[in-house]
């Protein structure tokens, strides 16, 4: 496969237990060195193309993630890391939590798991390039962007109300 | 223009954090004259899930307290429980329970060498302690088939016994993780570049730790000997270790005890391999608790304390989890007064930072 450009990745812990983060950083190191196609782990929302999320987002964290992901430039591709971030995992019952990522924000690959391997989260990553790509494209032709979280936010209240 | 403060935030995403947690800094210029921290962006309230869980299913929820220290809250529950049911488990289950607990140790340990390294700008020593690391979880997927979360625990032993054959195998595996642990400790130690980023940052006395309730690595880099693993829980009654101390009481300290500690856990295992008793993975069990227990153990990052109270009843009625990182963040804020902002992140790690562990 031949990958357009090399993605830099932005990661950011919703309330995870911290197993699926560790893991996200071991896909970067290298056994599995996903840094050799020149995808990086940035510190920086600006500077980032994917934004890897774990856990279930609690009360506290859910402005963060929604803050984080709006600064992010366009095109941006969210990807759920493990069931917590799916929908909420093993902590779906507890009282703190919203459930997934995409109570929050929009979400475009989901990567289960628990904790979830890196060999899984590189598999996402080339999905989300695909995604990434196609994004792009539409970009170039037809003025898209993403949603931002308000407006995501609005189309989830929508569609409890329908 | 001394004198006018300005409060810089810090967190709760920063590249040198794998996990949030947020601190206003008050400085003044370059100094920090205080640090305020303030936590809650991973709290799941997962202590109610006593609750609704079976007493059995929530060794998984416990192990799930924190990725990285998994086994050690794992256990702590498991043993909680044991000793209110007034299970006797078999020596070959305790043996293997401590071999697991120094393997999570060390695989801890070198992942903090990294972030550490990280921290102070050395990339290229991150990649290869993670490198080293990997080993430690490949040894870690043999023994239990996770990589960092390993819910091989149950309630009168273990769901799957680990053959002998495979543990003979990790003593070969364990002198090359030596060797190249060693071959890294001269850059931690010895090079003069980062022991400017580290001798005297953070300087904490072992008065002062103690007063503030330190612990771990943190409580014993400044002298104080402390380790529960004295207490002799499981198999640690029978296995020689000394408690590692540094008089330093710095970063540079924090680092020495963490090196030599990755030493010291290979040790244990060798010598749990060596005298490890032939027999039963688990016993049954039967009934449901009625009482309560408090289990202190040493967890990577220090002290941890599960307390479990529960009525005859499917549901345990409270459960409760003292961890080292929450134990740590006072001391933090006292040794982030004065320092550089520069140093800042340095300081923050040095604490082994696990913020799921704090919050649960």
């Amino acid at each position: 496969m031949r990958i357009s450009k090399s993605p830099w990745l932005l990661h950011y812990d919703g309330s995870s237990c911290n197993g699926c983060d560790i893991e996200v950083l071991a896909a970067t190191t290298p056994r599995f060195d996903v840094e050799r196609f020149g995808i990086i782990n940035t510190g920086n929302p600006r500077h980032a193309d994917i934004f890897l999320c774990t856990g279930g987002v609690n009360s506290q964290n859910q402005d963060v993630v929604r803050q984080i992901y709006d600064q992010m430039p366009d095109p941006k591709v969210v990807l759920a890391c493990g069931i917590c971030a799916c929908d909420g995992g093993i902590f779906k019952e507890c009282y703190n939590i919203l459930g997934g990522t995409d109570t929050v924000i929009p979400v475009d690959v989901y990567v289960p798991g628990c904790a979830v391997r890196p060999e899984a989260l590189i598999d996402g990553v080339v999905k989300a390039l695909k995604i990434l790509d196609e994004k792009a494209d539409k970009m170039k032709h037809g003025g898209y962007r993403s949603l931002t979280s308000a407006e995501y936010a609005e189309k989830l209240k929508e569609g409890e109300n329908a | 223009m001394a004198g006018k403060r300005s409060v810089i935030p810090f967190g709760p995403q920063h590249p040198v954090l794998p996990e949030p947690i947020h601190i206003d800094l008050v400085t003044e210029d370059e100094k920090v004259v205080e640090a305020i921290p303030s936590i809650g962006f991973i709290h799941r309230g997962l202590e109610s899930l006593v609750t609704k869980k079976d007493f059995n299913d929530m060794v998984y929820v416990a192990e799930r307290i924190c990725g990285i220290c998994s086994y050690g809250h794992g256990y702590g529950y498991v043993d909680a429980l044991e000793h209110i049911m007034s299970i006797e488990v078999p020596d070959r289950v305790q043996y293997i329970r401590t071999l697991l607990f120094e393997l999570s140790r060390l695989h801890s340990h070198i992942l903090w060498l990294g972030l550490m390294a990280d921290a102070f700008g050395f990339e290229s020593l991150f990649m290869e302690t993670w490198r080293i690391r990997e080993k430690v979880l490949d040894m870690l997927e043999n023994a239990t088939g996770g990589r960092v979360i390993f819910s091989i625990l149950k309630i009168g032993g273990l769901r799957r016994d680990v053959p002998d054959e495979v543990m003979k195998g990790f003593i070969p595996e364990l002198d090359r993780i030596a060797e190249e642990i060693k071959a890294c400790e001269g850059a931690f130690l010895l090079d003069p570049a980062v022991q400017s980023r580290l001798r005297g940052v953070g300087y904490i006395s072992g008065k002062d730790a103690e007063r503030l309730g330190c612990e771990g690595p943190f409580l014993r880099a400044s002298g104080v000997e402390w380790d529960n693993r004295t207490r002799g829980y499981a198999a640690y009654g029978e296995v020689d270790f000394e408690v590692i101390t540094s008089k330093e009481g710095d970063s540079y300290g924090r680092c020495e005890v963490r090196i030599k500690e990755i030493y010291q856990s290979i040790s244990i295992i060798k010598q749990c391999i060596e005298k490890m008793p032939a027999g039963n993975h688990s016993v049954p069990v039967k009934g449901f608790p009625n009482g309560e227990h408090m289990t202190v153990i040493e967890q990577p990052r220090g002290g941890a304390c599960y307390y479990v109270h529960s009525s005859g009843k499917k549901f345990i009625e409270r459960m409760r989890v003292r961890t080292p990182t929450f134990a740590n963040i006072p001391a933090l804020a006292e040794t982030l007064k004065g320092c550089d902002v520069a140093d800042v992140p340095i300081l923050v790690v040095t604490i082994d930072p696990c913020i799921s562990c704090t919050e649960r």
